[in-house]
């Protein structure tokens, strides 16, 4: 299967800090991608690389078979219609409500007529298990994973091929987050999405993602969740050698076995 | 009958409507999509059948035919698949299966009860916020007080730091604004006063314009527009972020350390401001006088040392730490308001810079009422 997004040799540095350093990622498609990583080793930076908004000091970043980092700003805005993301917190725009918030790409990069725009955005605000009164409240009125379904939606506003979600769970109850993981799953099942998660969830890992990209001393080590979780470089064994993440690596093993 | 189109094919055959759906139902090719399916025409035919063929659909794409189904249904016509309909449709079909509850009504505002309703709302607000206002008074004059007793409670770090955040970076712009003045004002004198040859009273009037009124009042206001503005989106930036509840959760007063440093700040830095530019007022009045009246420098001094009586630079001055307190109390106060949204913080910014000039315009106009009364 041919690679959707391939991202090769990415080098950042800030000043005399070295981020990434010589960076490979590959994200086939149809396939949930996570990435983790300690905190500072620039998971939030790759993620700006790959949008297009940073330029990296050196590398490439193949998506639908260009460079991004080739192309100028026109043809950038035009690859821009074919990614959905959600930052951390959110980030919708507080001074518009949340079916303004979807409509907002669909303004910028569709030709509709009223009636359409509006009952497409509602349709997406339905699609990730929103109450419809809730499109009409503004962001400072809904609770945390209210947000991070709304952002969902504004993400799912054009209909794109790929998804990133920066830190989807962070900040949820673990019910909660388990609530979004589900619906992500099903999202990406039905509409053939290909997703790539920055995330510290382990819980979220072990449910959604089918390979993992760990970035350790500026460059990532990617591989099956079976593959990676047998890593022998100690961060990465310090990562899911955990309690928590034990008892998941061997339920991992056990329905493996079972199969 | 048939039409061909780029994303639908319709045939008739007998009442019977063939439709079948080709090519990439994409959200950015909506508009033609849409235009498409409008111009079918659905008279005439009993039932319709579709087949998917090879067409793919995405989420923005299924609704449109979702949209399209219903129209169909709603002419009487049962519209049914050949083989299975594509998984999208099913998506979006499933999405819609539960309650759609009714829309909200956006243009309530029009109805005429609610205008009545809007003057009250607006009267209540105004007076919560008028209370509003005297109560944080009240707080920042209790903290100033406890402040003043005690150096930990002063915090003389942040006070220096907004002296030179509010005055020391505001020098040039008050200079340049303190000759401007007198330029202003030495033009006009000299037009006017030069008809009745009374040259010499050019210099009583930029002087006493600058040292009793405009001096300060300028000053003020531009201390408003860079100062009140700032105070005001740094803490309503703190409220955003929660910082103003970090602090209250530490045990900290956020008026004692955020609100008296900068209102601390503000009454150092606005009277030396003043002061500097009556300075370059009363110097840029000397070159004027100079170079418009061929006045030598020597007479200009001789007529400001007798224009200038004991209290009119101190009549100027006085109002400076009133028109201070008034500049970061609105400042501040409106920062303390932000709530939620950035939006909010916009609006509380310029509602700072507005209620500070007002103020001060309304304090400057009783200062002249009272200096009158009490013939200074």
């Amino acid at each position: 299967m041919a690679a959707l997004l391939e991202v090769q040799g990415i080098v950042t540095r800030f000043g005399a800090q070295i981020v990434h350093d010589g960076l490979d990622m590959r994200v086939e498609s149809g396939e949930v991608f996570g990435v983790i990583g300690g905190s500072g080793t620039g998971k939030s930076v790759l993620l700006r690389t790959i949008l297009g908004l940073r330029r990296p000091d050196a590398g490439s970043v193949r998506f639908l078979g260009r460079d991004l980092t080739q192309l100028s700003e026109a043809e950038l805005y035009e690859l821009k219609a074919s990614y959905g993301v959600t930052f951390q917190e959110g980030a919708l725009f507080s001074a518009l409500t949340v079916q303004q918030n979807v409509q907002l790409p669909m303004i910028e990069h569709l030709q509709l007529s009223p009636r359409t725009l509006d009952e497409l955005a509602l349709l997406k605000v339905r699609l990730v298990g929103l109450p419809l009164d809730a499109a009409l409240k503004y962001p400072s009125q809904l609770s945390g994973g209210m947000i991070k379904r709304a952002a969902l939606a504004r993400a799912l506003a054009l209909d794109p091929l790929l998804l990133f979600l920066d830190e989807p769970t962070t900040g949820l109850d673990p019910i909660s987050a388990a609530a979004f993981d589900e619906l992500l799953i099903y999202l990406q099942r039905q509409l053939k999405l290909t997703v790539v998660m920055i995330t510290h969830d382990l819980d979220t890992i072990f449910r959604t993602c089918s390979r993992v990209g760990v970035i350790v001393d500026g460059r990532m080590i990617s591989d099956t969740l079976e593959g990676i979780v047998r890593n022998p470089n100690p961060w990465i064994q310090a990562y899911f050698g955990g309690d928590r993440a034990r008892a998941r690596t061997a339920a991992l093993e056990e329905a493996k076995h079972g199969a | 009958m048939a039409s061909t189109g780029m994303f639908i094919t319709a045939q008739r055959s007998a009442d019977q409507l063939n439709l079948t759906l080709q090519g990439e139902w994409r959200a950015t090719l909506a508009e033609s999509i849409e235009a498409e399916l409008a111009a079918i025409d659905l008279t005439g035919a009993r039932s319709a059948r579709l087949d998917a063929g090879s067409s793919s659909l995405d989420l923005s794409g299924a609704w449109l035919l979702h949209d399209f189904l219903d129209r169909v249904r709603k002419a009487g016509l049962d519209p049914r698949f050949e083989g299975t309909a594509p998984s999208a449709l099913t998506l979006v079909e499933r999405t819609y299966s539960g309650e759609i509850p009714a829309r909200v009504d956006d243009h309530e505002w029009l109805n005429p009860e609610r205008a009545v309703e809007g003057i009250g709302r607006r009267a209540v607000r105004s007076w919560q916020g008028l209370l509003g206002a005297l109560a944080f008074g009240g707080r920042v004059s209790i903290a100033l007080l406890r402040a003043l007793v005690s150096l930990h409670r002063l915090r003389p770090t942040a006070v220096a730091r907004h002296i030179y955040d509010t005055g020391i970076t505001a020098v040039p712009i008050v200079s340049l604004v303190g000759f401007l003045i007198s330029v202003i004002l030495a033009y006009m004198g000299a037009q006017e006063l030069g008809k009745f040859g009374a040259d010499i009273f050019v210099v009583d009037l930029v002087t006493v314009g600058v040292l009793r009124e405009l001096g300060v009042l300028l000053t003020a206001i531009i201390v408003a527009g860079r100062s009140g503005s700032a105070f005001a989106a740094e803490i309503g930036a703190m409220q955003l972020n929660e910082e103003v509840d970090a602090l209250r959760a530490i045990g900290v007063d956020p008026i004692e350390a955020l609100v008296v440093p900068r209102v601390l700040a503000m009454l150092i830095s606005l009277p030396l401001l003043t002061v500097a530019a009556d300075l370059i007022g009363l110097v840029g009045g000397g070159l004027l006088c100079h170079a418009l009246l061929d006045m030598p420098l020597v007479q200009y001094l001789n007529r400001v040392q007798s224009t200038i009586t004991d209290t009119t630079f101190w009549v100027g001055l006085i109002k400076a730490p009133v028109f201070a307190v008034l500049i970061a109390g609105a400042g501040c106060a409106c920062g303390m308001r932000v709530r939620g949204s950035s939006r909010e913080l916009g609006r509380l910014t310029t509602l700072a810079v507005v209620t500070s000039i007002f103020s001060v315009i309304v304090a400057d106009a009783l200062f002249a009422v009272v200096f009158m009364r009490l013939g200074i």
